[in-house]
């Protein structure tokens, strides 16, 4: 009798330890998604109510007269942004490539693979740092196109990963018989493996794209800032991850009400970019 | 004919090798190179040891030392560590284990979500509302109770301003857990069907089944994500930028101002005005790059290599 009694305890001992721990685990999911919603509530809830056509069409104007926007930002980051694109994702593509189509078996690559998965989670202030005693001080002054090194620097390893990966799941059998038709190397990888995994590659683009078009530590010494509207790629240019920065650091109130602005815009912005690449990505899982 | 399309093959493979190679090794390599170049004249003058355990970073008399630069990061980064890992571990638990399957990919991207807002915004975020929300009731909340415990209470002294150690430590924590929990759940969701059915098998509750069972499994799996997770912690600039107050000192309580080394290059880099200033800035550049190199590349190799092998995933 008080045997039984005891496993009963026993049993509904564990019962209650399970109940607690798996609301536990349940209420640290809600945790996460709390900050989530909390975090974009404020930024749409400060932003929006400084959106208006003045933000997208004026140049700032000094402090405290009306009518100022962020052109000069938002053009220099589309710029900044698009040359660094063109320069990360041949290369990043590339060297995708070479590592699932030519060394695969190679140890050597495998390790240099490694290395560039270690390269994407690399700090990102040390890029910029890296690209100032390369090429702002030999030059003298902030650079737009500096600031797109640095970010295409960032950006490689993120696409040549993911370009990686997603050929290695092109299955052997479809280059085998390319090679069997007597096609070169070049070939099987232009018509066969490429036009496969075209998909995924374009995941990994956008990927690529949404890491670095949140970046700011990088251009904080290379492309620095402007307060003036420029489109000349070899003078210091605004980007908005830095008018934010240097706005919501300063002193005023309307600075702080357009960096709310553009963090409304460049938060929703980079999320697009983001749930556009995981929508395209359960496009290729099919297969 | 054919020895054009031999060209051809050979200028791909060359290009494409030449990508590769700049890549995963030019890149990283230089980066040394440059940053050792660059702080060659800070590590003549103040050594390798006097400055890692430096205490005065005063530029006006020339003195730099690292130690509170490095001390900050150190800490901030361990908070931040502190905080994720249990809720990592949560959110892993449910959605590898108890979220209904509708809902999975809804919390999956939820938490993935919050890893791609830019470092910037959450930097602006915890300025404008984490921190006076900080100083005006969480931390005088905490003076109150835990202040209160001796010993403990002494990591609570001061005025809350909400720039500080712990606001920096939080925030930092909120952007890693996606990364940590994402790679905990990966690990979480190896472990074989079989091992889980015989633990059910034998009677065990869900929660016996994941003490016992999966975490034991993946304890690998997690220890090497939340090596992981350390070492992009280390280099997170913009996110605790504006809340560290970035003054060289070290902090005696989780409320004093404090500095890391991504904020001290991030605010002086273009206010350093001598060679030697510029090149101790340098100097706490490769410490962070040597530290955090190092870290990801052990997460790596003894670790989530070690483990790919063992389930049979590695890229072959």
């Amino acid at each position: 009798m008080g045997n039984k009694e005891r496993i009963r305890k026993e049993l509904l001992k564990r019962k209650a330890i399970n109940v607690v721990m798996l609301s536990l685990s349940t209420l640290t999911a809600l945790y996460g998604l709390v900050w989530l919603f909390w975090i974009l509530a404020d930024v749409v809830l400060n932003g929006f109510k400084f959106i208006n056509l003045e933000l997208f069409l004026n140049d700032p104007t000094p402090p405290g007269i009306e009518g100022g926007g962020l052109r000069h930002a938002f053009v220099g980051h589309f710029i900044i942004t698009s040359i660094a694109t063109l320069i990360g994702v041949p290369i990043g593509i590339g060297a995708g490539i070479f590592f699932a189509e030519y060394g695969r078996h190679i140890p050597f690559v495998k390790g240099l693979r490694s290395v560039t998965d270690v390269i994407v989670s690399f700090p990102s202030i040390v890029v910029g740092t890296l690209v100032y005693a390369v090429m702002v001080k030999p030059v003298g002054h902030f650079m737009a196109i500096s600031g797109s090194v640095a970010l295409a620097l960032l950006m490689i390893p993120v696409i040549a990963i993911t370009t990686d990966e997603i050929l290695k799941l092109v299955p052997n059998s479809l280059r085998e018989a390319g090679f069997a038709l007597g096609a070169h190397r070049w070939q099987v990888i232009k018509d066969i493996s490429l036009s496969a995994a075209k998909r995924g590659i374009l995941t990994g683009v956008i990927l690529g794209i949404a890491r670095i078009s949140g970046e700011t530590a990088p251009l904080l010494f290379t492309a620095f800032n402007n307060n003036f509207f420029t489109t000349d790629p070899t003078q210091p240019m605004a980007s908005l991850t830095v008018t934010i920065f240097q706005y919501a650091m300063g002193p005023y109130d309307e600075w702080h009400g357009q960096a709310w602005a553009a963090a409304l815009i460049l938060t929703f912005g980079t999320l697009i970019f983001f749930i556009s690449a995981k929508l395209l990505v359960h496009g290729v899982r099919k297969y | 004919m054919k020895r054009k399309e031999e060209f051809l093959e050979f200028l791909t493979k060359s290009t494409l090798g030449a990508f590769t190679l700049v890549v995963g090794l030019i890149f990283p390599f230089t980066t040394l190179l440059v940053l050792v170049w660059e702080s060659l004249p800070a590590i003549e003058r103040f050594g390798v040891l006097d400055f890692l355990t430096g205490r005065t970073w005063d530029p006006v008399a020339e003195v730099f030392g690292a130690l509170p630069a490095l001390f900050g990061t150190l800490l901030v980064t361990f908070i931040a560590s502190l905080i994720a890992l249990p809720v990592s571990v949560g959110i892993a638990i449910f959605i590898a284990e108890l979220s209904p399957d509708k809902l999975k990919p809804i919390f999956s991207t939820a938490t993935e979500l919050l890893g791609a807002i830019p470092s910037i915004i959450y930097g602006m975020w915890g300025l404008f509302v984490i921190a006076p929300l900080m100083a005006d009731y969480v931390e005088p909340f905490l003076q109150e109770t835990l202040g209160r415990v001796p010993l403990i209470g002494k990591l609570f002294e001061g005025a809350p301003t909400g720039v500080d150690a712990l606001t920096s430590g939080f925030i930092l924590s909120v952007m890693i857990i996606p990364f940590m929990s994402a790679i905990v759940k990966d690990s979480f969701e190896m472990t074989p069907a079989l091992l889980k059915e015989a633990g059910y098998g034998l009677g065990a509750t869900k929660w016996e089944v994941v003490k016992n069972i999966i975490i034991p499994y993946s304890l690998p799996g997690i220890v090497g994500g939340m090596v992981l997770s350390v070492g992009r912690a280390l280099g997170e600039t913009m996110a605790v930028a504006f809340l560290t107050g970035n003054v060289h000192q070290i902090p005696l309580s989780l409320l004093e101002p404090l500095t890391t080394i991504t904020v001290s290059i991030a605010n002086e880099f273009t206010e350093a005005d001598t060679d030697i200033y510029l090149s101790s800035l340098y100097y706490l550049a490769l410490i962070l790059f040597v530290m955090s190199f190092g870290l990801l590349m052990l997460a790596k190799f003894l670790i989530l290599e070690r483990l790919g092998k063992r389930w049979g995933t590695k890229n072959a």
